[in-house]
This record gives C-alpha cells, structure tokens and sequence, in this order.
C-alpha cells in the first residue's frame, strides 16, 4: 500500500483550491534498468475527487505525469468544513483515498 | 455419465471464460488506451473522437520558458471557454503525447496544474474540448536542458 496523499483544500469566496500531492513511482515504461532490461510502466491511471461524496473531477493520466504527482484544481461551492475526497487507481490496480477538510 | 475428465475439461473452460469477461471491462470503460498511446496531437484527438483543433485565446497554456530538469516541469491549462467538457495537456514530442485527461464538471473550474515529465524541449498544448466534440488548443515552447523520459 502506498503513502498517503497530501491534500490542502483552501476556501476563498464560494470556491476552494484544492492541491494534492500523492506519493507514486510513476515508471513511464521508457525506463531502463543497469542490466539494460526495461523497467515495466506502473502509474496512476485514475484520478477522481469529491467533495461531500458527490464526485466533482475525473482525471485520466499517462504515464508522462511526474514522480510524486501534483495536481493543483479548483472545485466551486465549496466552503469551509466541507469533506474533499481523494481517490487515485493504478496500473496494477492499487488504489487509494485519501480525505480532507476544506479550510 | 461424466468422467473425472470431463469435468476438468469442463471448469477449465468456464475459468477461462470469467477471466476473459472479468478483465477486459476494466480498460473499456474507463481509460481510453489508444488516446494514451497516440504519438501525435493530431491522433490524439482522433483518439477521442475530437475534430482537428483551432486556435484559441480563450485556452491558456502556462509552464517555463526553459525547464532544467525534464522529469518535473509544471504545466497549467485552463480556459475560460463555457461548455467545456474535457481538457487535455500534451507534449508534443514525448513518447507518447497525451499527459493528462480532465472531465470537467459543473462543480469544477477547468484550471488544472499538474507536473509532467518532457523527454525534450518541444511544444506543448492545452486542448479543452467542448461537448459538441470542438477542439480549441493554446500551445507553448518549452526548452528542456535535462530529459526526464529515458533512462
């Protein structure tokens, strides 16, 4: 199971900048190793974010997406105390939600 | 009357068949494979089943003029375009071109920031495609000194 994300979900007026950071190897598939071997792609194919379990963002990603990704978006009618939800998929199917408050 | 072998043969099959219907879903649905393994902005596009793209200052693309290190280089797309329903960031001359997909929702502006990795300097684009499948790019160069996609 990987790290947990890192999520700030920040109100100004009726939205909220929310910035996560995940914590992921994101191999490309590109890679190779010493022995010359490729390194097989691993990375995070699915992002989804909600905001009081209503999903507000759905994100598809390549394997072109960082190491340790960062995703910075803004999610209107948020206010503060409201519960932001986190959720990436892999490659090999590891998944993992992480949940913030908003502030 | 069935033989011990018969029935073998019988649940191999059965197996066989939950495992073809069991995995092939997952990519069908959800992740668009051909969109991510596309080389060029154009087929890309083509991949989503978008029209060629124009044009647009409603489409904006940020990132640096010059980034140092390939592996980590900020890119930013948003548009203020009403309608939108996805928004991509490519790089024009990586492996694969498609970085990053985005549906946009009522409840989400369509400004996204991501850090994506650049094999070399090239151009890069944001595309917001509207609902009626149009496509408006804004494309940017990026100079990259250290590549971040080989090894």
């Amino acid at each position: 199971m990987a790290d947990p994300m890192r999520i700030r979900a920040q109100a100004a007026g009726d939205k909220a900048t929310v910035r996560v950071l995940m914590s992921h190897e994101m191999e490309s598939g590109q890679r190779k190793d010493a022995a010359g071997n490729t390194v097989p792609a691993w990375f995070i194919q699915e992002v989804t974010a909600s905001l009081n379990g209503k999903v507000v963002l759905t994100a598809d990603w390549g394997p072109a997406v960082s190491k340790n990704p960062f995703l910075q978006f803004t999610v209107k009618g948020a206010k503060a105390g409201d519960k932001l939800a986190v959720t990436w998929k892999d490659t090999k199917g590891d998944t993992r939600t992480d949940e913030a408050t908003v502030s | 009357m069935q033989t011990r072998r018969d029935i073998l043969k019988r649940s191999a099959i059965v197996a066989g068949m939950l495992a073809g219907t069991g995995l092939f879903p997952q990519y069908a649905l959800a992740y668009n494979k051909s969109a991510f393994e596309a080389k060029s902005v154009a087929d890309v596009l083509k991949a989503l089943g978008s029209s060629a793209p124009t044009e647009s200052k409603e489409v904006t693309i940020s990132g640096p003029d010059i980034a140092e290190n390939g592996a980590v280089v900020p890119l930013t797309a948003s548009t203020t375009m009403a309608g939108v329903k996805q928004v991509l960031i490519l790089v024009e001359k990586n492996p694969a071109a498609l970085v990053a997909r985005y549906d946009v929702t009522d409840s989400v502006e369509a400004n996204f920031a991501t850090r994506s990795k650049m094999g070399q300097s090239s151009d890069v684009y944001a595309v917001a495609i509207t609902a009626d499948g149009k496509a408006f790019f804004a494309k940017k160069e990026v100079k990259v000194t250290l590549g971040g996609c080989g090894g």
